[in-house]
C-alpha cells in the first residue's frame, strides 16, 4: 500500500479546463472520497491517477515513484468501475484471475488467490456463475474482488454504488468501509452522493468546477466549510445563508440584521466584500417569539426524529431543524434565531469562508 | 378496447400474415435450389428431358461426372477389362466410357477454400483493427477517411478490372491465390471496417480500460476483451465477407485460369458428351453451396446472440 500525491495537476480536453492546478496528498491506507457534483473533475482526477488519462500538466506520485506518465497496466493501481466493467465473456472465476495471469503467477497461487479474495467478499458460491447471471451486488462484489485478488498499492473506485438501488447500496456501503477496515488498503473513491462520502470518508475532498475547495475529515468539512459552495453542496438540507449588505471588521462579534443585533463568533478577518453571507446550519437555528428574524412559515418536512422547518423571511427561505415536538402552523408567523455560535461569515467576493473564533 | 394484452405484442393476426409472407417468399427462393439440387442427382437424358420430370430414379452419375475425366470405349475393349472395382466405376461402363483420371474440380474447389477462407480472415482481422481504432482514437480527418473507405464501394468492383488486370499482370500476382485474397480482402475491407465499427462502438470502452489496469496492453487488451465480444459483429461480416468472395465470377475469370482458378468460372465449363453435362454441374453447384451453407450455421448462434445482446444490463 502506498501514499498518493498529485502536484500541480492539470487537464485541459481542448479549451475546457478539466482539472485545475490540484493539489491533494491520500495517506498510506486512507479511504479518501473525492465528492462533488456532476462535471466538478472528481472523476478525470482518478482516472489521471489510474492513468487512463494523461495529465497536461502536474505530478502524480504513487509513493516514492512518479507516474504520471505511465501506462496504466505499468502502475499497479487497481479500478473499480462505475458499470463494473466484468468480462461478460467470462465466468466469476475467470475474471477475478485474469489480472493474476497476466502477472505470470502460478496456478496454484492464482487458485490460492482467487478462492482467498472470494471468501472475502463471500462469492465463493458463485465463482463458476456466468456474471449476466448475477444480482447488481454480487457484481459489485466480484468487481471489488477483481481488485482485491493483485494486492494493488491502491484501490480507485469511480461511483462503484452508483448503479445499485437504494437497499443494496446501504449494505455495500458497510461491507466496503468493512472491506478497507481489514485490508487496510490506500482507496480513492468518487461519488456525488454526500452520505456515502461522509459514511466512508477518512477525509473527503470536495470539488467544483476542475478545482479542489476543501480536502478534509468529514465532520470539518460540514461544521466548517471553507467556501460557500461546501457549505451548500454538504448537508441535506443545505447551509442557510443570509445576505448581509454589510462589510465585517476584524475582531467584529456582532452583526445588526434588520434592527436585531446577533452574537457572532469574534471575526479575525477583515471582509474583501461589502456584500457579505451569513451561514447557519438548519440544525443550528431555532423557533422563538422574539429577538430573531421575522418570517412566517412556509412548509413543515417530517423526518421521523426530526422535523424540517421552512420560514420565509425577508432574506428568502431559511430551513430550521427542531425536535419533533415543535408545532407550528403553516403561515404562522415565527422568528429565527441561532441557538449556538456556530455562525460562518462568507466573503461576497471570494466565496471563501472568513477567520473567526469559530473558524479557525 | 381489450387491454389484456401488450401494445407491444404483435397481434395474432399479424403474427399469421408475417409467416404467410416468410412462408411464401422461402418457398419461392427454394424452388430453384431445390431444382438444382434435383439435377444433380438426375442421370444425363432426364436432365433435359421436356416436360421436365419432378419424379425419378436418383441416380450419382453426376457426382462421378464431376469428379472424374472419362473417354468412350468400344464394347470390345470394355469386355477384355477386368471387372469393375467399385460403384462407380462400374456406372461409367454401364454408359460404355471408362474413367481416365481425376478431374479438376477438386483442385478448383480447395482454390475457392484457400481464397474465401483466406480472404474473409485477411478481411475481418484487418477490418477489426481499423474499426477498433476508428471508433476509440482521435483520427485526424476521422470522417473524412471512414468516407474515403466507403467510397471504394461506390463503383462496381469489375470497373476497375482493365487496371488491376494490368498491374496483376505486372506484379506477378495474376494467377496466384495471393493475388486473389488479397483483390477480395481489398473489395470486402470497406463493408467489414464500417459493419465493425458499428458493433465497435456498442462495446463500453470500460471493459478494456479495466484490462488494462488489469496489466494487459492495449493490444492484447483488445484480444482478450474486445474481440470476444465483438463477435456478433464478427460472425456477420465474416458471413458477408464469404460469402461475397465465395461466389465471386467476374475477377476469377479475368485473373484466374489454372493455379487459382476458383470454382464459379470452372463448374459452368463442365462439358459432357454432346454439350453441357447438367448433372454434373449440378453436382458441382450443390456441394459448391455446402461451406457456405456450413460456416452460416455454425455461426448463426453468434448472429442469434446479437439480436438480444443489449437486451440486459451490462
Amino acid at each position: 500500500m502506498s501514499q498518493i500525491k498529485i502536484s500541480n495537476l492539470q487537464k485541459s480536453f481542448g479549451d475546457f479546463t478539466a482539472v485545475k492546478n490540484s493539489n491533494l496528498t491520500i495517506n498510506d491506507k486512507e479511504f479518501f472520497v473525492l465528492l462533488g457534483p456532476s462535471g466538478c473533475g472528481k472523476t478525470t482526477t482518478l482516472r489521471m491517477i489510474a492513468g487512463l488519462e494523461l495529465p497536461t500538466s502536474g505530478e502524480i506520485y504513487l509513493g516514492e515513484e512518479e507516474v504520471g506518465m505511465l501506462r496504466a497496466s505499468e502502475r499497479d493501481i487497481a479500478f473499480v468501475f462505475q458499470l463494473f466493467a466484468l468480462y461478460p465473456h467470462m465466468n466469476v472465476k475467470n475474471n477475478l484471475s485474469f489480472p493474476l495471469k497476466m502477472q505470470g503467477y502460478s496456478r496454484s497461487e492464482i487458485k490460492t488467490r482467487v478462492e482467498d479474495a472470494a471468501k472475502l467478499l463471500r462469492i465463493d458460491h458463485i465463482l463458476n456463475s456466468s456474471i449476466s447471471s448475477l444480482s447488481g451486488g454480487d457484481r459489485q462484489r466480484v468487481a471489488l474482488g477483481r481488485a482485491l485478488v493483485r494486492r494493488p498499492k491502491a484501490f480507485l473506485m469511480d461511483e462503484p454504488l452508483g448503479t445499485l438501488d437504494a437497499e443494496f447500496r446501504e449494505l455495500m456501503c458497510l461491507e466496503l468501509k468493512k472491506l478497507h477496515i481489514d485490508i487496510g488498503a490506500t482507496t480513492v473513491y468518487v461519488t456525488h452522493d454526500q452520505l456515502e462520502a461522509m459514511s466512508l470518508a477518512d477525509r473527503i475532498a470536495v470539488m467544483d468546477g476542475g478545482e479542489i475547495l476543501q480536502a478534509d475529515e468529514p465532520a470539518v468539512i460540514y461544521n466548517k466549510p471553507a467556501t460557500k459552495f461546501v457549505a451548500s453542496f454538504i448537508g441535506s438540507p443545505g447551509m442557510n445563508f443570509i445576505n448581509i449588505d454589510q462589510g465585517i471588521s476584524n475582531e467584529q462579534s456582532t452583526l445588526n440584521i434588520e434592527g436585531t443585533n446577533f452574537n457572532i463568533p469574534k471575526q479575525y478577518e477583515i471582509s474583501k466584500s461589502k456584500k457579505n453571507s451569513f451561514g447557519i446550519r438548519p440544525e443550528n437555528l431555532s423557533l422563538t417569539n422574539e429577538g430573531g428574524l421575522k418570517g412566517s412559515v412556509f412548509g413543515v418536512e417530517y423526518l421521523g426524529s426530526r422535523k424540517i422547518i421552512t420560514v420565509k423571511t425577508n432574506f428568502g427561505e431559511i430551513k430550521v431543524k427542531t425536535n419533533i415536538s415543535t408545532s407550528v402552523k403553516i403561515n404562522e408567523n415565527v422568528q429565527v434565531k441561532p441557538s449556538n455560535n456556530n455562525i460562518i461569515i462568507f466573503d461576497g467576493e471570494t466565496d471563501r469562508s472568513l477567520k473567526s473564533e469559530f473558524m479557525n | 378496447m381489450d387491454t389484456s394484452r401488450s401494445y407491444l405484442e404483435p397481434s395474432s393476426f399479424s403474427k399469421k400474415l408475417a409467416a404467410t409472407i416468410i412462408i411464401v417468399y422461402t418457398v419461392i427462393t427454394l424452388i430453384p435450389i431445390s431444382w438444382m439440387v434435383m439435377t444433380s442427382f438426375k442421370n444425363v437424358n432426364s436432365a433435359i428431358s421436356y416436360p421436365p420430370e419432378v419424379f425419378f430414379e436418383p441416380s450419382l452419375e453426376g457426382y462421378v461426372n464431376l469428379f472424374t475425366n472419362r473417354s468412350r470405349q468400344s464394347q470390345e475393349y470394355l469386355d477384355s477389362l477386368p471387372p469393375p472395382e467399385n460403384w462407380y466405376e462400374e456406372l461409367v461402363r454401364s454408359r460404355e466410357m471408362v474413367i481416365t483420371g481425376p478431374s479438376k474440380f477438386l483442385g478448383r474447389y480447395s482454390n475457392s477454400m484457400i481464397i474465401g477462407f483466406g480472404s474473409t480472415f485477411a478481411s475481418v482481422f484487418l477490418g477489426a483493427l481499423a474499426a477498433y481504432a476508428f471508433s476509440r482514437f482521435r483520427v485526424p480527418l476521422k470522417d473524412d477517411l471512414l468516407f474515403f473507405i466507403l467510397s471504394t464501394r461506390m463503383f462496381p468492383p469489375i470497373a476497375v478490372a482493365v487496371p488491376i488486370f494490368i498491374m496483376y499482370r505486372k506484379l506477378g500476382l495474376g494467377d496466384t491465390h495471393l493475388g486473389m485474397i488479397i483483390l477480395y480482402t481489398v473489395v470486402n475491407l470497406s463493408l467489414a471496417v464500417w459493419l465493425l465499427k458499428g458493433f465497435m462502438d456498442e462495446i463500453p470502452k470500460e471493459y478494456e480500460e479495466a484490462a488494462m489496469i488489469d496489466g494487459y496492453s492495449r493490444l492484447q487488451a483488445f484480444f482478450k476483451v474486445v474481440l470476444p465480444q465483438a463477435m456478433t459483429g464478427i460472425a456477420a461480416t465474416a458471413i458477408f465477407c464469404m460469402i461475397f468472395s465465395w461466389n465471386e465470377y467476374a475477377f476469377a475469370v479475368l485473373l484466374t485460369q489454372f493455379n487459382a482458378q476458383t470454382a464459379p468460372p470452372f463448374i459452368p465449363t463442365i462439358i459432357g458428351e454432346g454439350g453441357l453435362d447438367w448433372p454434373a454441374i449440378g453436382a458441382g453447384t450443390t456441394l459448391f453451396l455446402l461451406p457456405v451453407m456450413i460456416f452460416t450455421i455454425i455461426l448463426r448462434k453468434h448472429l442469434l446472440r446479437g439480436i438480444t445482446f443489449g437486451a440486459v444490463r451490462k
